[in-house]
Formats: structure tokens, C-alpha cells, sequence
């Protein structure tokens, strides 16, 4: 089976399992108990958290464990928007308001988020926030005097994916941020697909609120985290124990930290250059198919593991399904495969007509693919294009030769 | 999307693909926009459906149905070939997913469409 949908997830590394295993076991204490156990638990949770500040540039304790990706954007999005909600009353009136008589405050995101930033945005609005929905470019990015022109003395937060997980588009934060900070309103960027794969530095790029996941980087599933700058005005998502310095309440995952932990250590930058000669042999063959195109951007502004492309004429089901059935994994942005039956917005945010984005395909690497995997995919992705085409209505100059 | 044995079959081995020259009738439905879009050409002899194609651009289900279509047409007088409808194509293939019951769904459409086409041109 060639997997090329490590966008979706990732095989865990074996190294990940072995170093996790100990904490099913024999070191399976709570964290938050007193006795040896559970002290030597939350030791261990410690150090996880402080090999994933660092790979950061944060300090221990502006790292919060969650349960993933999802988690953290929400608890980013409620726990700011909720923290800070007299803002937008503030800036029109001078003094906070009752929720009825105006907005609770503003926030600005992007339409090529995903869903989980996008669907909490949505809840927001409908609790008396006001979100914006950035434009992108042809390419998926933001330009920073849109930004600016969005933000008024209500806004509250911005939030802006990092590695956009469907074409591997990657935002210049630094340039983001620092129109932020002149407004002073909190920056949060979802880095769940960047994670590893580019530089993220939570102090050369000037972010107050950053979103990591580890089942992305070959690490387990349901383990997060969110960085959150000291000081950051913010109110939790879920209230109990008090763990995590009272900000994410629940028994620590300290089998899942640890092989976060370990993941991130495993991350390489030999790994990148690896899978970046890989993407750009597989752009380079796929882009060979007559009536194709590449979605996102080329070189280092595109994620080192992302190739997406558009087929004319073909439905992105249908491509996926072939593939399948020659044991390549895959996805696609095609509304035929979504439970809503609406193509990708994010490929729609870049202007593609919904026909394109039927076509779509994505094909994710990762570090263990091979050379040969991607050899036996630009032998076999022609030719599904080609009998799907031979079977499409819509090839009207296709006729007897 | 979680498909039939019989769905992945006709998807993968499509029965009568293609586009019949000089066909007695003709019918497309669908649109690009939508994601589907299926073309039936259909030779007529003997009142009954003599010979069928099809050509689809779509998803697994709208191949799949419209290759169960042509299958079930073939052979069939035009009287019997006008009653199938789109339920009936979806219980042959042993049911498809709920949301692709109605998007996916259309070939039963486009055979009457090809029928009617037919009556057309022979009046």
C-alpha cells in the first residue's frame, strides 16, 4: 500500500511506540497524585512539555497539553473571545454593555481555515461576535494590509493557519504578527500541519497563541498542545482538576505526551529536504498530465509534504477511488467525497470554479515514503486520469482515431 | 463513503462504457458544477433497446449507477426500459450511501430523456 495521505495523519514511528509503552504498563500514575507514582508521572510530563517549548522557543510553562489540534483552536477561539468579550463594547461606548445591546467584540480569520477554527468562528457569531473572513490570493495567502484594513477597536484576536492542510500554503507570520501588534490584538496561528516541517519560533515571529498536534509528525492521536504567551488574557474550555496551570482540567495523557515528546525529537531537517525532493519529483511528473494544474504555491513557501492538483474534466472521487483500488491512498477537496457535498473552500477561497475543484486531488508524504512510491504513483495517476477522461462526457474533441 | 461490493464492482469494471455512433437517442443530465454529469446514447430496434452506452463524469456512485443503468436496460422494450427509475438502480446495487441517493442518482433520468429523444426523432 502506497500512503500519500499523511495530511490526514501519519504512521506512528516505532521509536514513538517504544518510548510510550512504559506509561501503559508500569509508569502508569496520575499525575496529579501525591504519591511516587504519580510524582514520577508528572516528571515525566514536565519534560515533555519542555521538549516541545523549546522546539518553539517558548518557556515551559506557556505550554498547554490538549487532547489535539481541534481542541486547542477551540479552546483558542472560545477561551480569547470569552476572556475578552467586553472589548468590543469598550471601544464603541467606553464602559461594557449587556451582551444584548451590542457586539461582544470582533475577531478576523481567514476562508481557508480549517473547519474547526472556521465552524468556531461560526458558534461565535452566533453568541454576539463579529468574525471577518479573510480573502487569500490565487496562491492562499493573506496579505497583511487586508488585515489591517479588517481590524478595528473590537477586534480581539486574529487567527490565521500557518500550513494551510489542503494546498501547503505557508503564511508569513512575522509579517502578520507585526501588523498585530501595532493594533495590540492577540495573533494565534494553527501550525498542526507546519509543526516541524518549517520554522516556527514562538519569539522570532512575535505569536501569542500557537496550535501543535503530534499524530501530523508520526506521533500518537488525541495529543495537542497550545502555546499560550505569558500573560495572555485567556478563560478555559474545560473546568474539573485544575491541571494544566488550571487552564485544561482532566487526568493528564502522559503515554500521549511522552510520544509527542518523542515525535518531536525524531523531526529532522534532513526529513524536510528529504520529502521536499520527493513533492517537487511528484509536481514535476503529475504536472506531465495534459489539462492539469498545481494548487497553492512552489518551493519553500509551499509545506515540504503537500501536492495538490486539479484534473479537468474528472471527478475527484472517482481518481481517489481508481488509485484506491491500485493501493495508493489519497484525498481530495471534490464535494462528491464530503458529507456536506460542497467543494473544498479552501480551493474555492483561491478561485477555483467548483468543476476544478472536483478535480482535485491531494497527495501527502511523509518520511517514510520512498522514491519507489512515488515512482509507481506517476506510473499509475496518468493512467487513471486517462480512462476517467476517456469516460467523461465533458471530453467532447475526444472522438475515434 | 462506504460503498457496496456491487457499487465498487460497476465502478471498476463499468458495463458499456462509451458513446454508440449515429444513436437513435440521446440523453444528458446533470451539470459540472454539481459534479455529475451523465450521457446516455441508446440504438433502438424492434421497439426494444438494442444496444446502450453511457459516459459519465462523476463520483464512484455516478459511475457505478450509470453502468447498473445500461445493464438493466439493455435488451428491455422501451415501455419496460421507461419504468426503471433511479430507486430501482439503487436497490440493484444493494443500496448507496444516503447523501449520494440524490446527487449521484440521475441515470434512470437520462434513459427517459434518451427515450423521449428517440419518439422525437422518429415522429
Amino acid at each position: 500500500m502506497v500512503y500519500l495521505d499523511s495530511g490526514a495523519t501519519t504512521k506512528v514511528d516505532p521509536e514513538v511506540i517504544k518510548a510510550m509503552m512504559p506509561y501503559f504498563t508500569e509508569k502508569y500514575g496520575n499525575a496529579s497524585s501525591t504519591h511516587q507514582k504519580g510524582q514520577e508521572a508528572k516528571r515525566t510530563l514536565n519534560d515533555a512539555r519542555q521538549i516541545i517549548a523549546k522546539s518553539i522557543g517558548a518557556k515551559d510553562e506557556e505550554i498547554i497539553f490538549t487532547s489535539g489540534g481541534t481542541e486547542a483552536n477551540n479552546f483558542v477561539l472560545k477561551g480569547i473571545a470569552f476572556a475578552n468579550k467586553d472589548k468590543g463594547n469598550r471601544a464603541n461606548h467606553g464602559f461594557a454593555l449587556p451582551r444584548e445591546q451590542g457586539s461582544l467584540g470582533h475577531i478576523i480569520t481567514t476562508k481557508i481555515e480549517h473547519d474547526c477554527v472556521l465552524n468556531s468562528c461560526k458558534w461565535l457569531e452566533t453568541q454576539g461576535f463579529k468574525v471577518t473572513y479573510l480573502d487569500v490570493d490565487e496562491s492562499g495567502f493573506v496579505k497583511p494590509e487586508d488585515l489591517e484594513n479588517a481590524i478595528t477597536p473590537e477586534t480581539l484576536l486574529v487567527s490565521i493557519i500557518h500550513g494551510n492542510n489542503e494546498i501547503g500554503t505557508i503564511q508569513n507570520l512575522k509579517e502578520l504578527s507585526a501588523v498585530c501588534k501595532k493594533y495590540n490584538v492577540y495573533f494565534h496561528t494553527d501550525a498542526c500541519q507546519s509543526y516541524t516541517k518549517t520554522k516556527l519560533n514562538v519569539k522570532k515571529q512575535n505569536l501569542d497563541l500557537v496550535t501543535l498536534n503530534s499524530h501530523k509528525i508520526h506521533g500518537p492521536r488525541g495529543v495537542g498542545a497550545l502555546y499560550i504567551r505569558k500573560g495572555t488574557n485567556i478563560t478555559p474550555l474545560l473546568h474539573g482538576g485544575g491541571q494544566e496551570f488550571g487552564l485544561r482540567s482532566g487526568t493528564d495523557n502522559v503515554a500521549g505526551v511522552v510520544g509527542f515528546a518523542k515525535a518531536v525529537q525524531l523531526a529532522n531537517q534532513k526529513h524536510v529536504e528529504y520529502m521536499t525532493r520527493l513533492r517537487d519529483k511528484l509536481i514535476e511528473g503529475v504536472l506531465k498530465i495534459p489539462d492539469t494544474r498545481l494548487n497553492g504555491p512552489t518551493n519553500d513557501k509551499r509545506l515540504c509534504n503537500n501536492v495538490n492538483v486539479s484534473f479537468k474534466y474528472v471527478e475527484g472521487e472517482a481518481i481517489g477511488g481508481y488509485l484506491d483500488a491500485e493501493e495508493i491512498n489519497t484525498s481530495t477537496g471534490s464535494a462528491c467525497s464530503s458529507p456536506k457535498l460542497e467543494p473544498s473552500h479552501v480551493l474555492l477561497a483561491i478561485g477555483l470554479k467548483p468543476e476544478q475543484a472536483h478535480g482535485s486531488l491531494r497527495l501527502t508524504i511523509s518520511r517514510f515514503t520512498t522514491e519507489q512510491e512515488i515512482n509507481r504513483v506517476l506510473d499509475v495517476l496518468p493512467k487513471v486520469i486517462a480512462k476517467l477522461r476517456k469516460m467523461s462526457p465533458l471530453v467532447k474533441f475526444i472522438k475515434k482515431i | 463513503m462506504v460503498y457496496s461490493d456491487k457499487v465498487m464492482d460497476h465502478f471498476k469494471n463499468p458495463r458499456n462504457m462509451g458513446e454508440l455512433e449515429n444513436p437513435d437517442g440521446i440523453g444528458e443530465v446533470g451539470n459540472p458544477i454539481c459534479g455529475d454529469v451523465m450521457k446516455i446514447t441508446i440504438k433502438v430496434k424492434d421497439n426494444k433497446i438494442s444496444d446502450i452506452k453511457f459516459k459519465t463524469f462523476g463520483c464512484i456512485a455516478a459511475i457505478a449507477t450509470t453502468s447498473m443503468l445500461t445493464e438493466l436496460a439493455k435488451g428491455k422494450t422501451l415501455e419496460e426500459a421507461e419504468k426503471i427509475t433511479n430507486q430501482i438502480i439503487a436497490q440493484e446495487l444493494k443500496g448507496l450511501p444516503a447523501i449520494k441517493l440524490h446527487c449521484s442518482n440521475l441515470a434512470a433520468d437520462a434513459l427517459r430523456m434518451a427515450i423521449k429523444d428517440y419518439f422525437k426523432k422518429v415522429k
